[in-house]
Formats: C-alpha cells, sequence, structure tokens
C-alpha cells in the first residue's frame, strides 16, 4: 500500500511538467494547427531564466530565498513569454504571411529548437549549471511514504495551471476570440477580431506556462543542461497527441497519463523497459483512438 | 590570348598549391602530433575539461624545454582537441579524423568507456595507438593490440566497492541503479552484483534498477530500491546523474549510505551535489588531500594554473600522456613516417612493464591493462575527497 502510494505521489509529480508543457503545445496547436516543435527548448530556456534571475536576485540583495522565489516567478514567466513571442514574431509570422504551407512552419519550429539548444551551447558552454535552492526543503513523512513541500507546489501548480487555461480559453472574449481562429482563420479577421494580437497572446499564455515549468523543474531536478528540454519536450508533444492535441483537458490528462504510465511501468517491470513499455501502450491507445482521447477529428479545436 | 592567360593562371594555382602542400608537410614534419577524443560537451564536460587542462600543462611543460627529447634531437610536440560530445558515434568519427586528417601519431582518449569501446575499434583497425586514461571497461582493450589505458579495470573495480562496502557498512543487502545506455555504468553494475551476490549469497543483491542516459527523475527507482531496504545504495553513475540520484533519493526518506565508482571524482560533482554528497564513499584513482611527491607537485601546480583541484581524471590524462611519451623516446628515434612512427610507439608501449605514474605505479599485463591500486575516498564535510583506503590486486 505504502509503495503504491508513494509511486502516485511521485507520478504526479513527474506527470505535472508533461502536462505543464503539453499545454503550451496544446494551445498553439489549437489557434496556429502548428505543432511548436520549439516549444521543448522554450522549457529549457525558462529554467535558464530561471537559473540566471534567481542567482541574480540572491546575489545582488539580501532577500530570503523565499522572497526570491516570489519574485522568480513572474520574472520568468514574462522573460520566457517574451522568447516564445520572440519566436513567433521572427519565425513563425513572416511564414504564415507569405501563407506558407503548415508543414514549413513546423520545420521551421524544429530548426528554432535547435537553434535555441546549441546558442545556449555556445553562449553559456557544456558545463552544468546548479541551481540555487529557493525553498527549505521539507520532507513529510507518514510510514514509508515521504513527500517534500516541492512535490506538493507542483502538483498544485499544474492544476491550477490547468484551471486558469481552462477558464480563459472557454470564459473569456479573448478565449473565444483563440477559439474562433481555430475554426476559421480566414472569416475571423473580417469581424474585426486582431488576429495577430490573439496569436500573440497565445505564445504568451503557452511560453509563460513553459517558463513556470521550467522553473519548477530546476528546483526539482536541479542540475541544468542545454540539451535538457529536447526529450521530456517530444514526450510531452506525444502525451499531448494521446490526450488530443488542441484541447487543454487532453494535455492536462496526457501528461498525467504519460507521468502514471512511466512511473508504473518501472514499479513493476524491470527499469530498462521503461520507454519501451510505456510508449507501446500509449500507441496502443492511439490505435483504438486515433484522434486521442479528448480530440475530436477535423474540427473545431481548444 | 585569354586561353593562354587562363592556362597560366592554373598552371601557378596549381604550383602554389604543391609548393604549399610541400611547406606544409616540411614544417609538420618537425612536430609530434599527438591527438586528444575527449568530451569538451554533452553529457560529461568537466571530463573533458579536466583532460585537456592537464594536457595543456604537459604541453607547456614539453615545448619549454625546446621539444621532446627523441634520440638526441629535440622535437616539438602539438596537440589536437577533438570534441567527441560524449558520444559514441561522435569518438569513433574523432577518431578517424585524428587518424586520417591530422595525421597524429597516437590519440589519448576517449575518457569513458561509452566512447573508448568503439573507439578503440577505430583506432586499431586503423592501427594507430591509443591510451585511454579513464576507461575500465575490460572491451576497451580486449583483443585490440592497439589499445592501451591508463586505469585500472571494472573487474578489480568492482570487488574494491564490494569489499569495502561490506566491511564498512556491514552490509548484507545491496542494491544497485545504474545508467543503462552507458557501458561503463552496466558493466560495472553486473560486476557488482556477481561478487556481491558471490560473497553474500544469491539474492543479496534486493534490487537492480537501470534508467536511461537522459532521464532526470529516477523517483520510481529509488522507491523501489528503498521498498527493498538494502543496507546501501551502489550508484556506478557519471557525476552528473549522482547529484540528481542521491538528492532524489533523500526526498523520498532515504538516510542510509551511498557507495560510488570512479565516475563520481570529477571536480563539478560537489558543485552539482552540494550538501547531500556529503559523507559518501566511492572508489577511485587516486586521492588529491594528502598526496606525496610527484602527485603533489602535479596537485599544486594544477591549483596554481586553474584554481581548482584536478580530479582523477586530469591525472590520468597526464600519466596516459607521460606513457605515450616514454613510448616515443623508447622507440629511440623518431620516424617522419607516420605509418612507422606510430608501429614503433604501440611496439615500445607494449614493451612498457612498469611506468611510474602520479596515479601510482603500474605494471601491464599482456592485454595492456596496468595492473595498480585503487583508493576509496570519503567525501568530507568540506566536500574534500578525503583517503579512506587503499586497495592493491
Amino acid at each position: 500500500m505504502d509503495i503504491l502510494i508513494q509511486n502516485l505521489l511521485n507520478a504526479l509529480q513527474w506527470g505535472s511538467f508533461y502536462a505543464l508543457i503539453a499545454l503550451g503545445y496544446t494551445l498553439v496547436y489549437g489557434v496556429l494547427l502548428l505543432i511548436n516543435f520549439a516549444h521543448g527548448d522554450i522549457f529549457m530556456v525558462g529554467a535558464y531564466i530561471a537559473f540566471f534571475v534567481a542567482t541574480f536576485l540572491l546575489g545582488l540583495f539580501d532577500f530570503a530565498p523565499w522572497m526570491v522565489l516570489a519574485l522568480t516567478v513572474p520574472l520568468t514567466m514574462i522573460l520566457t513569454a517574451g522568447v516564445g513571442v520572440t519566436l513567433e514574431r521572427i519565425a513563425y509570422r513572416p511564414l504564415r504571411r507569405k501563407g506558407a504551407h503548415r508543414l514549413y512552419v513546423v520545420i521551421t519550429a524544429l530548426m528554432c529548437g535547435l537553434i535555441l539548444e546549441n546558442g545556449n551551447l555556445a553562449l553559456l558552454g557544456a558545463s552544468r549549471k546548479k541551481f540555487p535552492e529557493l525553498l527549505d526543503k521539507v520532507i513529510y513523512t507518514w510510514g514509508n511514504v515521504s513527500v517534500t513541500n516541492l512535490k506538493i507546489i507542483v502538483i498544485f501548480a499544474a492544476i491550477a495551471v490547468f484551471l486558469l487555461l481552462e477558464f480563459i480559453v472557454t470564459r473569456t472574449r479573448i478565449g473565444m476570440a483563440m477559439r474562433g481562429i481555430s475554426y476559421d482563420k480566414f472569416a475571423i479577421p473580417l469581424m474585426g477580431i486582431p488576429i495577430d494580437s490573439v496569436i500573440v497572446f497565445t505564445f504568451v499564455l503557452g511560453s509563460g506556462m513553459a517558463g513556470l515549468a521550467g522553473l519548477l523543474f530546476a528546483m526539482s531536478y536541479p542540475v541544468l543542461e542545454p540539451y535538457m528540454g529536447a526529450l521530456i519536450g517530444w514526450k510531452a508533444f506525444i502525451a499531448a497527441v494521446v490526450g488530443g492535441i488542441g484541447d487543454i483537458r487532453g494535455a492536462f490528462l496526457g501528461g498525467f497519463l504519460l507521468g502514471f504510465i512511466e512511473v508504473g511501468v518501472v514499479a513493476v517491470f524491470p527499469s530498462t523497459y521503461r520507454d519501451l513499455f510505456a510508449f507501446s501502450i500509449l500507441l496502443m491507445i492511439l490505435w483504438i483512438k486515433p484522434t486521442g482521447i479528448f480530440g475530436v477529428a477535423k474540427t473545431t479545436k481548444i | 590570348m585569354k586561353k593562354v592567360i587562363i592556362k597560366s593562371l592554373m598552371v601557378l594555382m596549381v604550383m602554389s598549391f604543391a609548393i604549399a602542400m610541400i611547406a606544409g608537410c616540411s614544417k609538420e614534419e618537425e612536430k609530434i602530433k599527438i591527438g586528444f577524443n575527449i568530451p569538451l560537451t554533452g553529457d560529461i564536460p568537466k571530463v573533458g575539461e579536466a583532460s585537456k587542462n592537464a594536457a595543456e600543462m604537459l604541453l607547456a611543460d614539453i615545448n619549454a624545454q625546446g621539444g621532446l627529447e627523441v634520440g638526441g634531437k629535440k622535437i616539438p610536440l602539438q596537440f589536437f582537441y577533438e570534441d567527441n560530445e560524449s558520444k559514441a558515434e561522435s569518438a569513433v568519427n574523432v577518431a578517424l579524423k585524428l587518424i586520417e586528417q591530422n595525421g597524429v601519431v597516437a590519440i589519448i582518449g576517449p575518457n569513458s568507456s561509452k566512447q573508448a569501446v568503439p573507439a578503440g575499434g577505430t583506432c586499431n583497425d586503423n592501427r594507430t595507438p591509443m591510451v585511454s586514461p579513464w576507461s575500465t571497461n575490460p572491451d576497451t582493450t580486449k583483443n585490440r593490440p592497439w589499445v592501451f589505458r591508463a586505469a585500472f579495470l571494472d573487474p578489480f573495480q568492482g570487488p574494491v566497492a564490494v569489499n569495502f562496502a561490506t566491511k564498512q557498512f556491514k552490509a548484507t543487502k545491496a542494491a544497485v541503479l545504474f545508467d543503462v545506455s552507458n557501458d561503463y555504468s552496466k558493466g560495472l553494475a553486473e560486476i557488482f552484483k556477481d561478487v556481491f551476490e558471490k560473497k553474500n549469497g544469491g539474492e543479496s543483491v534486493v534490487a537492480f534498477e537501470s534508467h536511461g542516459t537522459k532521464d532526470q527523475d529516477f523517483s520510481a527507482q529509488l522507491t523501489k530500491i528503498i521498498n527493498s531496504k538494502p543496507d546501501f545504495i551502489f550508484v556506478p553513475d557519471n557525476y552528473n546523474q549522482v547529484a540528481l540520484i542521491v538528492k532524489q533519493a533523500r526526498d523520498l526518506g532515504w538516510t542510509g549510505p551511498f557507495m560510488g565508482s570512479d565516475a563520481w571524482g570529477s571536480a563539478e560533482l560537489m558543485k552539482l551535489c552540494g550538501d547531500d554528497c556529503k559523507g559518501q564513499f566511492f572508489s577511485t584513482h587516486y586521492a588529491a588531500a594528502g598526496a606525496k611527491g610527484a602527485t603533489k607537485e602535479f596537485i599544486d601546480r594544477y591549483e596554481a594554473k586553474y584554481g581548482e583541484t584536478p580530479d582523477d581524471v586530469a591525472a590520468l590524462t597526464w600519466d596516459a600522456a607521460r606513457l605515450v611519451l616514454q613510448a616515443i623516446q623508447d622507440a629511440g628515434s623518431y620516424n617522419p613516417n607516420v605509418k612507422d612512427e606510430r608501429k614503433a610507439i604501440r611496439d615500445a608501449l607494449s614493451s612498457i612493464k612498469e611506468f611510474a605514474g602520479i596515479t601510482g605505479s603500474m605494471k601491464f599485463d599482456s592485454q595492456g591493462d596496468p595492473i595498480k591500486c585503487a583508493v576509496v575516498v570519503r567525501i568530507d564535510d568540506n566536500g574534500n575527497f578525503v583517503f579512506a583506503e587503499s586497495v592493491c590486486p
């Protein structure tokens, strides 16, 4: 029983990161039908931004670590959103204006991801960064079950972000505009909706969440390296597809599902088989429902 | 008229090329070229950096004296540093580049067995002597007459770890967490399991868990390990993963000890791992704290130059490079023909029977593997690697 609860907690934490990243994929896909393959690397950039913001604040003032954390969260989200919007401006918008096929935009996104990775490598070098401890670690233990305060924060952050995004997309005017663009990109501007602003807002939301995920990830796994976003980004993308890409509930569920499967496989089978089994299970889900769990074939997304 | 001009231009170009090539060759003949196949980026960049630092120090030493004295003549050295990105396939490409393009007479590296095993095959096939400073997997040199190393082997290191842990922790049950895609980590984990189970009976390794190189979350494996209630956890992993593994195990409530292997011994371990790693033990090639003689001299000079204590990779690279230089001197005279010189170096290397390195004196067996002592170090409260025990074969 203890092992089960412990593994549930492990899976909730690990799934939270997949869910947070998958939400960014799904938002951009929902609005633009663009798979933003650079998203995993925006997550990596978010972790590095958090690192620099946190070390800068720690060095500059005589703040308590929790105050630094309180300042790092919004700053990281804003700066990472800036990176996402910059990518949109210099890479995706010109292509969109020229009416390029979706395929070319996806390839561009892949290239942007590689540029971010290798730019980081060239700029900061290959040596790893150690993220400073901003939170006094508290370990709560019941019997054989242990959980840190950070783990609880991560899980609640993922749920809060999901609720916030669900609210924005379904209950607000800009959310309505986002859904409108996803429904018909050509008719919406005729209704007087500023399509570019809405798309920029989408990137702000998606990249801001990636920044938050990067910060939380850096706090949980405090060793940063330029390629840390690549593998987790791909896996989160797969999670978003299994959940039904373009659907916010799908991304959230898909992220946690992948976390649960990965941890579950290790808990039961030899750990060597983790990815093999985890992705076979996901393959089977897509086999039964190719549009993903919440996905609907070729209609309104988001 | 035009044709004549074009033709004469072409002739001129060809001639200038030829002159450049001849000039280039005659210039390069003056130098002994040695290649370094090291990980400057990728998973373990600090390892490459330490290797390069040690090599630069050696290069400056020798060239300040006008070069290496071979058969009464002083020939300057030239070192080529190539980055293998900590990847197996890049290590092979780098080896080929050093052999074919740079025309080196010998290669130092790769460091990690993951790269040294495939690159050793390439060097052996291309008849170029290679000395790996840090690789401990037996396959690196096995049946490869052109490949040598400066480190001890995992079949030796495994029992050292087992014996030390049994004595230190009074352990009868062990758990292992290793990197399944790394030859070094996997090989050592399997040797450890064999030896431990022979000593303490079957099933005494209560958990034998693996992970991938790019993994960052080990909580599922660690939950399984902690739940099997071992006396200690053996982690034959690279320093960057060790930092995450130890921390996550502590988060999951594990208060027991860890035992590590020589891949822990990077200067960057304590920067990444912090307080969580203090008090742990690992087996390695040398202990910097409390060293004497030539080792002490090396450590002091390295610290003065780079501002940090040299880790085992730096010391072993120094030894590996000096082994090659020794072989060049032993060969008697320097042969400008690269292929003949490579052969001469290989023959000289294989006939070195004993070598006094700064990581201890080594004798070589028929496979080109040194027989040397291992040390177990403890990470003290200041983060220094302090000598705990020395084990000799």
